[in-house]
C-alpha cells in the first residue's frame, strides 16, 4: 500500500503531511511516558523489529502472499504513541533509502499505514479488553480483531484521501471494492498472526506487552494460611498518558475534519438520503422538529456560499459535541472522584 | 555486524555529488519531487527535462546508468496498476489495436508512471551518493525531531542484527523440513514472529542498559558537525531551481 509520487495531488499531500507531522509530535511526547528514558534504543528496535516482520510474507490463497502491515501488533506489544513513532520511522526509511513510497507521498503514508491502523486497532484492542473478562485469552482474541478491523481501516482511510485527492478519475466505487476487498483477505492473515504472535510473548514475557498490564497478578503473601495482598510497589506500575494533549489533538483534528474535508466533501445527499428519496421513502417523513434550527441541514442561516457555510456548521459542530461530551465526562468523573476512598487512590 | 556500515544501495565514491552536505542532498531531492508532482501532466516535454536534469545529475555522481535502472525495478507493483488504468477509467474512450481505452485512464497511468518513476528515480539518487549515517545527521540538520532520527540509527544499526536472527530462524525451520504451503502454517511464522519480538525488545534492553553505563543520557553526542557553506547550497539546490523553471514553463506553455 506505499503510495508513490504522483498519485495524490500536492495539495492533499501537504495536508496529509501536516497532520502526520502533528501525530508524531504528540507520539514524541506519548512514548517517552510509555517507555520511560530507555525510548530511542528500545523504540529503534521494535522498529527494526517491524522492519523484519513486514518481509516475512505469508500465503493468502492460490499463490498469492501478503505480508504483515504490522500498525496493530505494535500497538499492542509497545503501546500506540511508539507503535505510531516506529511504523513511521519505518514508512520514512523505506521511502528515503529503499525508494519504497514517494518523498511527497510520505504525509499520506504515515498518516494511512501509522496512524490509522494504530490508532483505529488500539481502540478496538482496549474496548474489547474492557468488556472481555480479564484473561489471558481475552487479549488474543481482542489483538485478532483490533488486527482485522485495522488493515480494511488502512483501506478506508486511503479510499477517503483518493477521493479527496486523487490525480486519477477511475470512480471512487471501484477504488473502494477493490482496495477493501483485497485488504478485508489481508486482514485475515494479520489477524491470525498479530493474534499468534501476541499470544506467544504473552505466555512467554507477558510484561512486555503493553496491551496486557491491567492482566497483571498482584504479587500475593500467605501469612498464617491466609492470603494477603503484598504492600503495593512504590513505583507506579503503568505510567498514564497525558489527558491534555489527547484532548487537544483530538479537538484539532476535529475541526481541522469537519470545518475543512467538509469544504471538498460532495453537496449531493448521501447514500441514504438518495435511496431514500428514489423509493419515496421520505414522503411520509416529517419536516425535522429542529428545521428551523440555524445550523439545519449542516449549514449556517444567512451565510450564502454553500461550501463556506457547511464548513461553518462542521466546526460549531463539533465546538458543541466537544462541549456536551466534556459535561458530561467531567460530571461523571467527579462523581467517580467523590466516590473512591484515598486508599484505593493511593495505589 | 561484521558487514560494512554501508547500506546495499549506497555507492563508493568522490564525486562532487558524494562530497556534499547530506542535508543539502536531502533538501535539494525532497524540492524536487515537490515540483515533479506539481507539474501539470499534460505538458508531457517537461517530464522529459527532468529526466534529463536527473541524468546530468547521475552523470557528475558517477552512478553509471545500468545501476540506477536496475534500481529503478522497485516501482514494478505500480506499473502494473499503472497499466490496468486505462481499462478501469471512466470518461471518453478511445480504440488503439482493437482495445477500448479511456483518455482519462491514460492520462492517470502517464502520470504516476512519470512522476512515480521520476521521484524513486531522485530518491535513488541521494541513496547511492549519500552514506547511510551522513543520511541520519542531515535529516537531525533538519530538524527532524532527535528522537525520532536516534529511533531511525538504532533501527538502521539493527536491522541487520534482526534480519540476520530471522534469517536463522527460517534456516532452522527449514532443515526441519518446514515449508509455508497454506493457512495451517502461519501459526508457525506467528511463533516466529513472537519469538523475534522477545530476543528484539530484550537485546533492546541490554544495549539500553550498556549505553547507560557508558554514560548515555538520553541524547547522542554529535562528533562531527556538518555544515554547508553558500557555494554548497548553491550546487545542490541547482538541481530543484532547474526543475522549478522548467514546472513553471510546463505552466505557462
Amino acid at each position: 500500500m506505499h503510495v508513490p509520487d504522483g498519485f495524490i495531488d500536492a495539495p492533499t499531500s501537504a495536508v496529509t503531511g501536516v497532520v502526520a507531522a502533528g501525530a508524531l509530535a504528540v507520539s514524541l511526547r506519548g512514548a517517552r511516558k510509555e517507555l520511560d528514558e530507555r525510548t530511542a534504543p528500545l523504540a529503534g528496535l521494535v522498529a527494526a523489529f517491524i522492519f523484519a516482520v513486514q518481509m516475512l510474507n505469508f500465503p493468502v490463497a492460490a499463490g498469492t502472499s501478503g505480508h504483515l502491515l504490522g500498525g496493530a501488533l505494535a500497538a499492542i506489544l509497545v503501546g500506540p504513541y511508539t507503535a505510531v513513532l516506529c511504523v513511521s520511522v519505518v514508512l520514512l526509511m523505506q521511502g528515503v533509502l529503499f525508494a519504497d513510497g514517494g518523498l511527497t507521498a510520505l504525509g499520506v503514508n504515515i498518516t494511512d499505514m501509522a496512524i490509522v491502523t494504530t490508532l483505529v486497532s488500539y481502540a478496538v484492542f482496549r474496548a474489547l479488553l474492557a468488556v472481555l473478562p480479564r484473561k489471558r485469552r481475552s487479549v488474543t482474541v481482542a489483538s485478532f480483531v483490533a488486527a482485522l478491523v485495522s488493515v480494511p481501516a488502512a483501506a478506508v482511510a486511503f479510499t477517503l484521501i483518493y477521493a479527496i485527492g486523487g490525480t486519477t478519475d477511475v470512480s471512487i466505487g471501484k477504488v473502494a471494492t477493490a482496495m477493501i476487498g483485497v485488504h478485508v483477505l489481508i486482514g485475515i492473515g494479520e489477524a491470525v498472526i498479530t493474534a499468534l504472535t501476541v499470544g506467544a510473548v504473552v505466555a512467554v514475557r507477558p510484561d512486555l506487552v503493553h496491551g496486557a498490564r491491567g492482566l497483571r497478578q498482584r504479587l500475593q503473601l500467605r501469612v498464617n494460611g491466609a492470603l494477603v495482598d503484598a504492600p503495593a510497589p512504590t513505583a507506579p506500575v503503568a505510567a498514564r498518558t497525558s489527558r491534555r494533549t489527547l484532548w487537544v489533538t483530538g479537538l484539532v483534528t476535529s475541526l481541522v475534519l469537519a470545518g475543512f474535508v467538509s469544504f471538498y466533501a460532495s453537496a449531493s445527499p448521501d447514500g441514504l438520503e438518495k435511496v431514500a428519496h428514489d423509493k419515496g421513502i421520505d414522503k411520509e417523513a416529517k419536516e425535522h422538529a429542529a428545521a428551523d434550527s440555524p445550523l439545519a441541514d449542516y449549514g449556517v442561516k444567512d451565510v450564502s456560499d454553500a461550501r463556506l457555510s457547511g464548513g461553518l456548521a462542521g466546526v460549531i459542530g463539533v465546538g458543541v459535541t466537544v462541549v456536551a461530551g466534556s459535561a458530561v465526562f467531567w460530571a461523571l468523573r467527579r462523581r467517580r472522584d467523590a466516590d473512591a476512598s484515598p486508599v484505593n487512590t493511593g495505589v | 555486524m561484521g558487514a560494512g556500515h554501508a547500506h546495499r544501495l549506497y555507492r563508493h565514491g568522490h564525486s562532487p555529488v558524494h562530497a556534499l552536505p547530506p542535508h543539502t542532498k536531502l533538501a535539494a531531492t525532497f524540492l524536487f519531487v515537490v515540483v515533479v508532482v506539481s507539474t501539470p501532466r499534460e505538458a508531457m516535454w517537461a517530464f522529459a527535462g527532468y529526466g534529463v536534469l536527473l541524468a546530468a545529475v547521475a552523470y557528475h555522481a558517477r552512478v553509471p546508468a545500468g545501476f540506477l535502472l536496475r534500481r529503478l525495478l522497485i516501482e514494478v507493483p505500480f506499473v502494473a496498476f499503472a497499466v490496468l488504468m486505462p481499462f478501469v477509467a471512466e470518461g471518453e474512450r478511445v480504440h488503439v489495436l482493437g482495445l477500448s481505452l479511456s483518455v482519462n485512464g491514460l492520462w492517470g497511468a502517464w502520470n504516476v508512471l512519470a512522476k512515480g518513476t521520476l521521484g524513486v528515480a531522485a530518491s535513488v539518487l541521494l541513496a547511492a551518493t549519500t552514506e547511510l549515517r551522513e543520511l541520519l545527521l542531515g535529516l537531525q540538520r533538519l530538524k527532524l525531531p532527535p528522537l525520532l532520527v536516534q529511533i531511525a540509527s538504532f533501527m538502521i544499526r539493527y536491522g541487520d542484527v534482526i534480519t540476520d536472527e530471522m534469517r536463522r530462524m527460517r534456516i532452522a525451520r527449514e532443515s526441519r523440513g518446514f515449508q509455508a504451503k497454506g493457512v495451517r502454517h502461519w501459526g508457525v511464522l506467528a511463533k516466529s514472529a513472537g519469538a523475534l519480538f522477545i530476543r528484539s525488545y530484550e537485546r533492546g534492553e541490554r544495549v539500553h542498559l550498556a549505553m547507560v553505563s557508558r554514560g548515555y543520557a538520553g541524547a547522542m553526542p554529535v562528533i562531527d558537525e556538518v555544515t554547508a557553506s553558500g557555494a554548497q547550497w548553491r550546487h545542490a539546490l541547482a538541481l530543484p531551481c532547474a526543475a522549478l523553471v522548467v514546472c513553471l514553463l510546463g505552466w505557462v506553455l
